[in-house]
């Protein structure tokens, strides 16, 4: 199932070269390679879907079509014109005065004749869609006022000229994006980039397969489509410029492999193929109610990393005994307002009671980075992986965490829930949020509502500094959960989501991998739980590695428990200690991972 | 119809230059005449009539706009904007 390593392998084998590449063969057909992301195989049709922030693909249409876009770019303004007409009116005067004036701005630029003409010339020149010819006529009115204008006042107005362009393309391709949201049929999603938001909306029984031009292993839309089981494969550079809507797309989430309009023996080879995968898959289900043993005895607990409470019940198919990291974004995400606290109670109390007297660790709101909050949308940070995010930004906006806190506590009465701190860097971080969680408990003791009141409460140790500092901070934490990618990430200072730098990431860096003993020896010293929550727990090389270094807990996705779980149940705890003795001594990340690829192959020849 | 061409120079006042409210305002006026009007800040020349022309200009404060106007108001036209752009100054305050 790891087809995914191959690939990358192959990809920093071959430095950049042949990656996107796409070759042709006289039936048409298109074999893309990219970065598997998200295991298994679907085949399907494309349905396009462009990013609001991504530039829409130049595509040229034959001459005798311009006449069509250009009725399409005259019924966008005029469409677009209505709506904001409509907008401008609902605004109170005294009250909306700046907003009324805004949006007034806008309406000048669309009744802007001299806008539409250079719009309508480019259509007739360039032979291009309405889309394309919209977007870049409007990138080029704003990056005048970005690059040209040195007054940051009026600089600053680019902004709304790309509200404009927005405004337009949502009436251009609103079709299609409508379609996302209501699909009655299958298909291939196939994007530019896909943010978070946008995968976290896809809706499961239609969505089969994604493929996309950007992206990395662990952007977190990998991560979304990994949890929802959606076949993916990211960084395919051009994808989006040989697929048309409709086309058929086989996508090959295994191998890092998109095929763009199959020819029919290839067709066939894949259908055998995904056969085969859902017969692989079948016989690792038939594991699911044996425990995760190691062969000399030693009892493992896995656990489910989740995403949405409706994937609660789908960790106890896949045989995972509760769930080790609960992620709360997705009560921010794909929603206008902010959620208020009945409504997040409500969806950790649904969690509580699928699994009872099962752990499940919710981790608080971790936003901020890649995750924004309604709020935040607004201002873009400079640097946002190293700036208000995760636990700083609870702590800097106390009524949302005291608010989530509250929803935590009160449905702490229904099960084994657990709290857990996302990107703690120092003591001071973990005092603060576990003194405001005494507060919480206060308010609700004068409330006289019930709570859980010796719930556990853990840090997530994610970044160098809370490694560095474990011992300390096991003192005044009841668990620890290893965060492996912005472990990764932080240590060997990569951005995970950047393809140019991406080869460069790995938890199997020796660095990464000192620190990781480091916080499990530390904890196992304290005698507080450790377990590994990040990308590391759910692949099957890294498995032996873990259980080497001491660690009894792992939390993955779910579709991967039986496959590690497989993994555990044919080793025995002495080659795990052999094996991290040896890996710990080697001093290069690439003669540890084909160290470890190579034990594992030797232990699940099949998933390779 | 009498063809008329004026021709003056308007300095911008206000701290905030020629941003999109003034423009809007700006526009807003120079369609309601019947003349052409043409803006030049010294480098590029606009449509006093076109949002997206005036607002690429961005005058700043400061900023002096040539401004021809040609038709049978053209007279009235430039005395108008005069008054918008530097006695009113948009309605916002000076430096």
């Amino acid at each position: 199932m790891q087809g995914s390593q191959d690939s990358e392998d192959e990809w920093a084998a071959s430095g950049r070269e042949g990656l996107g590449r796409p070759t042709r063969n006289e039936f048409g057909m298109e074999i893309k390679k990219g970065i598997a992301v998200s295991p298994g195989v679907s085949i399907g049709k494309s349905l396009m879907v462009d990013s609001e922030d991504y530039r829409i693909p130049r595509r040229e249409i034959e001459p005798s079509q311009r006449v069509v876009e250009i009725q399409r770019i005259r019924n966008a303004f005029s469409g677009a014109i209505k709506e904001l007409d409509a907008l401008e009116r609902g605004q109170d005067e005294a009250t909306g005065g700046r907003i009324k004036d805004i949006f007034a701005v806008h309406l000048r630029f669309l009744r802007d004749r001299s806008l539409r003409r250079r719009i309508t010339d480019m259509v007739h020149a360039d032979s291009v869609t309405a889309e394309y010819a919209v977007s870049t006529v409007l990138r080029a009115v704003a990056s005048h006022f970005e690059t040209n204008v040195k007054d940051t006042y009026i600089s600053e107005r680019a902004a709304d000229i790309y509200d404009i362009e927005r405004r337009l393309l949502r009436r251009l391709l609103g079709t299609k994006r409508e379609d996302i949201l209501h699909l009655r049929e299958e298909v291939i999603v196939v994007a530019r980039q896909l943010s978070p938001t946008q995968t976290a909306g896809f809706n499961r029984d239609y969505v089969k397969g994604i493929a996309s031009d950007a992206g990395g292993r662990t952007s977190h839309a990998a991560i979304m489509a990994r949890s929802l089981g959606i076949p993916a494969v990211v960084a395919l550079e051009d994808l989006t410029e040989v697929v048309r809507g409709g086309d058929q797309v086989i996508i090959d989430g295994n191998r890092g492999i998109v095929i763009v309009n199959p020819d029919e023996e290839t067709l066939r080879q894949y259908e055998a193929y995904s056969r085969e995968f859902v017969a692989l898959e079948h016989k690792l289900d038939t594991i699911r109610e044996k425990p995760a043993t190691t062969r000399d005895g030693v009892r493992i607990r896995l656990l489910g990393n989740i995403e949405f409470p409706d994937e609660a019940p789908s960790v106890l198919e896949k045989g995972g005994e509760g769930v080790g990291l609960y992620r709360t974004e997705f009560l921010y995400l794909n929603r206008p307002t902010e959620p208020i606290e009945q409504e997040q109670y409500e969806a950790y109390a649904e969690v509580a009671r699928v699994f009872k007297n099962k752990p499940v660790v919710i981790r608080t709101f971790d936003l901020g980075a890649d995750k924004y909050t309604q709020a935040q949308r607004q201002t873009p940070e400079p640097n946002p992986f190293l700036g208000l995010r995760s636990i700083r930004f609870c702590l800097q906006n106390l009524t949302m965490f005291k608010t989530q806190l509250r929803a935590i506590l009160r449905a702490s009465v229904l099960g084994q829930i657990k709290i857990m701190f996302p990107l703690i860097t120092s003591i001071q971080e973990l005092m603060q949020a576990k003194m405001i969680v005494h507060d919480v408990m206060e308010d609700l003791d004068e409330e006289k509502i019930r709570y859980n009141r010796d719930i556990e409460i853990g840090a997530m140790i994610e970044t160098p500094s809370a490694a560095l500092t474990a011992s300390t901070l096991a003192r005044d934490a009841d668990f620890f959960s290893i965060g492996t990618n912005d472990l990764t990430q932080y240590t060997l200072a990569v951005d995970r989501g950047n393809e140019l730098v991406s080869p460069l990431y790995s938890a199997a860096d020796p660095a990464v991998l000192r620190l990781i003993r480091m916080i499990i020896q530390d904890a196992n010293k304290a005698r507080i739980d450790v377990s590994v929550c990040g990308e590391t727990a759910s692949e099957p090389e890294y498995v032996m590695l873990l259980l080497g270094m001491g660690i009894r807990t792992l939390s993955l996705t779910p579709p991967m428990i039986p496959e590690i779980k497989q993994v555990i149940r044919s080793v025995t705890i002495e080659d795990c200690n052999h094996l991290t003795r040896t890996v710990l001594a080697m001093n290069s990340e690439r003669q540890i991972s084909s160290y470890l690829r190579t034990a594992a192959r030797k232990i699940l020849p099949e998933a390779f | 119809m009498e063809k008329l061409v004026r021709e003056t120079t308007i300095e911008i006042k206000n701290a905030q230059g020629l941003h999109m409210r003034p423009a809007m305002q700006l526009v807003d006026l120079a369609s309601r005449f019947d003349c052409e009007i043409a803006v030049n800040n010294g480098q590029t020349d606009a449509d006093g009539k076109s949002i997206m022309q005036m607002s690429m200009l961005a005058a700043t404060c400061g900023t002096r706009l040539y401004v021809r106007a040609e038709g049978p108001d053209a007279e009235r036209a430039l005395d108008a904007l005069r008054e918008l752009v530097e006695v009113q100054m948009f309605g916002e305050p000076p430096p």
